[in-house]
């Protein structure tokens, strides 16, 4: 996590988990004493984005900049102003959680010339069990989209697979099927393995990448 | 087949083109914009058509001739669109003809906001359109049960020449949740032999039409429409019914709050409570007989209707029970979600007054 670029920005289809990844990420970034920054650059998604967990990130120290419009449910894709400190200001570690498709990404396009290539990685988080992403040439297809839109390269795979509370150790191994076959054809290295903590004890020992285990943090209002 | 991880509005459209939908008509608003966008992807993969109207208004009536044609027809909104589409809804149910409305609900009045709600329930359930009519009213609570509703809903609407509304609240298109397709069972359903496709060797035009300037031709259709009602009423209610044997209060939900209050049931049970709950699945036709039999058990104390709206469903609960119990009401409304500590409050609070 040390070793990743200063500008963290994780991409993927939307229902990839790249949220869960991206607020995960942001809280081990400032556990071990960075001054860290998320910004929310999500204008696709109307629920269930980083910035419903505001209060969460406060209490963490962590920086946390959405839209210019206070209130969560706005349906305006406003940026803030904001943005640019935490880009700018090299004391920060930032972590940008973009929307899930091409147009959400177009936000992140917007920042092309204020982000040095030296300076950031981009993930592109990867859901086997996402039908619109679950094979190659679907998966190569979008993440090419997302570099489209954002005007950025994809530097790294992600491998999120998950059914949400359901996941079984098979669909990790299945997620590392499909990153491997993308990462071969790319030449993108997968960075991480994403896994809830709770299936941490039963992983198999070829898992490719750091192992991230994860807390869930987007709930629904039954899960709470 | 396996199961993926599916967004419900995707899992909504998926649903409609296993089921045989080929025409899509809309107007994007949020929450529901997946439905379209996937099916501007899929259909023209399936030898379809996907149109994006210039409006609601549009929409709905591009809906009604492609219904007229015999065509299985979808179209898709959100509260403030589902309006829009009313005088459209009620000329397809006077005409006597299939399609499937979706309707993923966001807070109202008004242009409201854009987090769940389930204020829309009169709308669909009372006719929000003019004159009398009825449609099909199915309420998911989960993806899969979406799925699996939406593939029913064409039949549903085949077989009683009837428009079917998906009721979801802004949860269920929002959501991601693991869903399996399987193959939902095919009723058995008569030729659309009323279509306008042509004569192709008839005598007489087919001829689609809610125009009955006559008084007592227009009475003899309304009777023979709630005849058709009627049977609807007979066939087709869907219902849930759980922990109901023991319990001193019956909760009523429906949609995703029915799954927050079987969060509240569990809690109440730690504290010694015994609650149920009656789900129910399809709206209209209500499940009218479920809540007395209900009300009838002598260990049911109260009811308790939970809903995101300023409560609308509790009217036909009160309708159900016919005053044998006391019918109470919680809600939460404009985009906010009840949680399981406020039901268990409110049911204490009811049960505590009535012992």
């Amino acid at each position: 996590m040390k070793e990743d670029k200063r500008i963290r920005i994780i991409t993927g289809h939307y229902g990839s988990g790249k949220t869960e990844f991206a607020v995960n990420y942001t809280f081990n970034l400032a556990r071990q004493g960075y001054k860290t920054a998320i910004v929310d650059l999500d204008i696709v998604n109307p629920y269930f984005r980083s910035r419903e967990i505001e209060t969460e990130f406060e209490e963490k120290g962590i920086r946390i900049i959405f839209s210019s419009i206070r209130g969560l449910s706005g349906d305006v894709p406003a940026l803030s102003s904001e943005i640019y400190t935490v880009l700018e200001d090299k004391s920060y570690q930032t972590v940008i959680d973009v929307g899930g498709d091409k147009a959400g990404a177009t936000a992140l396009g917007r920042y092309y010339d204020k982000i040095d290539k030296d300076d950031y990685d981009m993930f592109f988080v990867l859901n086997a069990n996402r039908p619109l992403t679950a094979d190659r040439e679907s998966a190569i297809r979008y993440l090419k989209s997302i570099e489209e839109g954002s005007r950025q390269k994809v530097t790294a795979l992600v491998n999120n697979t998950h059914l949400c509370g359901e996941t079984k150790i098979e669909d990790i191994i299945k997620g590392q099927e499909l990153c491997l076959q993308v990462s071969e054809e790319m030449g993108l290295p997968i960075k991480y393995t994403v896994v809830h903590k709770s299936l941490i004890n039963y992983l198999p020992d070829n898992i490719y990448g750091q192992i991230l285990p994860i807390d869930i943090y987007m709930k629904k209002p039954w899960e709470m | 087949m396996a199961k993926e991880l599916w967004k419900g509005n995707e899992a909504v459209a998926e649903a409609a083109i296993k089921a045989g939908c080929r025409f899509f008509f809309g107007y994007p608003i949020t929450p529901q914009n997946e439905i379209p966008e996937y099916m501007s992807l899929r259909l023209p993969q399936v030898g379809g058509c996907f149109l994006q109207a210039e409006s609601e208004v549009a929409a709905i009536n591009m809906v009604y001739g492609a219904a007229g044609a015999g065509a299985r027809v979808m179209t898709s909104s959100s509260s403030p669109g589902i309006s829009l589409k009313q005088e459209g809804i009620t000329y397809i149910a006077a005409a006597e003809l299939p399609c499937v409305i979706v309707n993923m609900v966001r807070g109202g009045p008004g242009l409201g906001g854009i987090q769940p709600a389930q204020s829309d329930y009169f709308q669909a359930t009372k006719g929000g359109g003019h004159g009398d009519y009825r449609i099909v009213v199915l309420a998911p609570d989960s993806i899969q049960e979406a799925a699996n509703l939406v593939q029913e809903a064409f039949d549903i609407a085949d077989q009683y020449r009837n428009p079917v509304m998906i009721l979801g609240d802004g949860m269920i298109g929002q959501m991601m949740e693991p869903v399996e397709f399987t193959e939902v069972k095919k009723r058995q359903l008569p030729e659309k032999t009323w279509a306008t496709t042509g004569l192709r060797g008839r005598k007489e035009h087919n001829v689609v039409n809610s125009l009955f300037i006559d008084p007592a031709v227009c009475e003899k259709h309304n009777q023979k429409l709630f005849a058709k009602y009627a049977e609807i009423e007979k066939n087709e209610i869907k219902v849930e019914e759980y922990n109901l044997e023991g319990a001193e209060i019956v909760f009523a939900a429906y949609g995703t709050v029915a799954r927050i209050v079987k969060n509240a049931i569990k809690a109440l049970e730690n504290e010694g409570i015994k609650a149920g709950l009656i789900r129910p699945i399809t709206l209209w036709p209500f499940p009218k007989a479920n809540f007395y039999k209900a009300a009838e058990m002598p260990n049911v104390k109260a009811f308790l209707s939970v809903e995101m709206s300023m409560g609308q469903m509790v009217e036909d609960v009160e309708i159900s029970v016919k005053g044998k119990k006391p019918v109470y009401f919680y809600g939460r409304t404009g985009g906010m979600v009840p949680t399981p500590k406020a039901i268990v409050e409110e049911a204490k609070k009811i049960l505590g007054g009535a012992k």
